[in-house]
């Protein structure tokens, strides 16, 4: 299942958690994978490594997601590297920020929109010339586009609205073959999650699900690989939550 | 995986039937149930020729007993238990509120809902003392969405999401994971009887963003994902496997 061979794909923010843990399992199926990172050169460069001596195909590409031309650098930069056609696209990248409502600024909030949502819409706009029949986009929702979890009012709005794009994308590109999803984390052991840092978090998290883990990003990464693959070819406008069950 | 059990109702045709043969490529034992004894040896001869061991049980999953025996005999033949399909159900009669009997709405109900939370009251007696097992029910486009003329049928799917997350939410307190797929327009015998004519299937086609009907397999490799490890952090989920109905 989920043979990936001779298919190009991005995926961005690839240079820690579940992006990086996507971008290994997409080159394992046999993707070639551009890995796009914001800051973390070195992350990137090492997810680079591991997949080339696992045997795989990568390279590495950076970009500011925050700039309003961010996408469209991207975009560019990427049709350099892969030709004329990719197959799967994986919008992960983003940025969290947990504050109450009175704490949250205009700039955070900006901020927020703008890598959590400009910067996928446009990624997809811009790549559009080199998407085409058969291929996969795979935007990052999040458990906190449904329910309420913490104090992260500005960020959930920012999933909701990769919700809604999903369902939008999925209408006005399936008829050209593009097909649109999101896969939904609940609350996963990452750099970006205060969640599973503290004893009150981890418990906090293990109430709201119902299975008794925390969530890494090894779980998120064979449902990204499964959307991105043929065996999901009839899969098209949905978020798929990998969440142990959360808030049910 | 290769001695991994896995048991289908509703195998004899369409989407159940697609799961049998889809589960024995993937070197799956397979017991196969339905209520045409001829139907299902020829399917579990087919399953064998693809080197699959294969068993069929007659079985109407609205029968309490019968389905006891079902599960029953499965372990007895394999030993265990890994992976349940409920996928036994029925378009009942179509039409509008106006025209349902207490006969057609039963009839609906029993086929779809009844026979779904029998035949997981019994695999979960089984996969309980396990402490391990995955099970996945068929539900519809029409169990989240309208569908008018076909409101009874719409509501038993809608039951069917809330039978299957609230089953989730038990039985992942024994290692249990329960989902659900969500076919759209699926080219099957019952999609042919439920639309009544090539005008009103072109019809109902039109309205999924891929522009045509998803096909058993399609719906099969969906299936397959959910019930295998790939989705070991997925649980209480309804999968849309639609082409995109759900999101227009």
């Amino acid at each position: 299942m989920s043979d990936l061979s001779g298919k190009t794909a991005l995926v961005t923010g690839a240079s820690r958690g579940i992006g990086r843990a996507s971008a290994l399992a997409l080159a394992k199926a046999g993707a070639r994978v551009t890995v796009h990172y914001g800051r973390g050169a070195a992350e990137a460069e090492s997810a680079v490594a591991e997949i080339r001596n696992a045997g795989g195909r990568a390279d590495m590409v950076a970009a500011d997601l925050a700039a309003p031309d961010g996408a469209h650098i991207l975009a560019k930069r990427v049709r350099g590297l892969v030709g004329d056609r990719l197959d799967i696209l994986v919008a992960n990248a983003g940025m969290g920020k947990s504050a109450t409502i009175e704490d949250t600024t205009v700039e955070d909030f900006d901020r927020l929109f703008a890598v959590n949502v400009r910067a996928p819409f446009f990624l997809v706009q811009q790549l559009l010339p080199i998407l085409g029949s058969g291929s996969s986009v795979i935007l990052l929702s999040s458990l906190a586009a449904r329910a309420t979890v913490g104090t992260i009012a500005a960020y959930a709005a920012t999933k909701g609205a990769v919700d809604t794009l999903v369902k939008h994308f999925a209408s006005a590109l399936g008829p050209r073959g593009i097909r649109v999803n999101a896969v939904a984390p609940g609350v996963i052991a990452t750099d970006m999650s205060s969640f599973t840092k503290t004893e009150d978090g981890q418990r906090y998290t293990l109430g709201m699900q119902a299975l008794q883990r925390i969530g890494q990003p090894d779980d998120l990464a064979p449902a990204v690989a499964f959307l991105a693959s043929d065996d999901a070819r009839w899969i098209n406008g949905d978020t798929l939550r990998v969440d142990g069950g959360s808030k049910l | 995986m290769s001695t991994s059990v896995v048991l289908i109702t509703g195998a004899l045709s369409g989407i159940g039937r697609a799961a049998a043969l889809a589960f024995a490529r993937e070197d799956y034992r397979v017991v196969v149930s339905g209520r045409r004894d001829d139907a299902g040896e020829a399917l579990v001869r087919e399953l064998r020729a693809l080197g699959a061991d294969a068993e069929y049980v007659r079985a109407d999953v609205r029968e309490e007993e019968d389905v006891r025996r079902l599960v029953d005999r499965t372990v007895e033949r394999f030993g265990r238990l890994d992976v349940a399909v409920n996928s036994a159900g029925s378009e009942g009669q179509p039409g509008p509120v106006l025209e349902q009997t207490t006969e057609s709405i039963a009839q609906t109900f029993d086929a779809n809902l009844v026979g779904t939370v029998l035949a997981l009251k019994h695999e979960l007696r089984v996969m309980r003392e396990q402490g391990r097992g995955s099970i996945v029910n068929l539900s519809s486009t029409m169990g989240h969405k309208a569908a008018g003329g076909a409101s009874i049928y719409t509501a038993s799917k809608h039951a069917v999401e809330g039978l299957t997350k609230s089953a989730a939410l038990e039985a992942a307190a024994f290692g249990v994971r329960v989902n659900a797929v969500a076919p759209g327009p699926t080219e099957t015998a019952m999609l042919n009887r439920f639309a009544g004519s090539a005008e009103r299937k072109a019809a109902l086609l039109a309205g999924v963003p891929l522009k045509r009907a998803g096909t058993p397999d399609e719906i099969a490799n969906a299936i397959v994902f959910l019930a295998s490890d790939k989705a070991s952090y997925v649980t209480g989920q309804v999968l849309s496997v639609d082409g995109g109905k759900s999101a227009t």
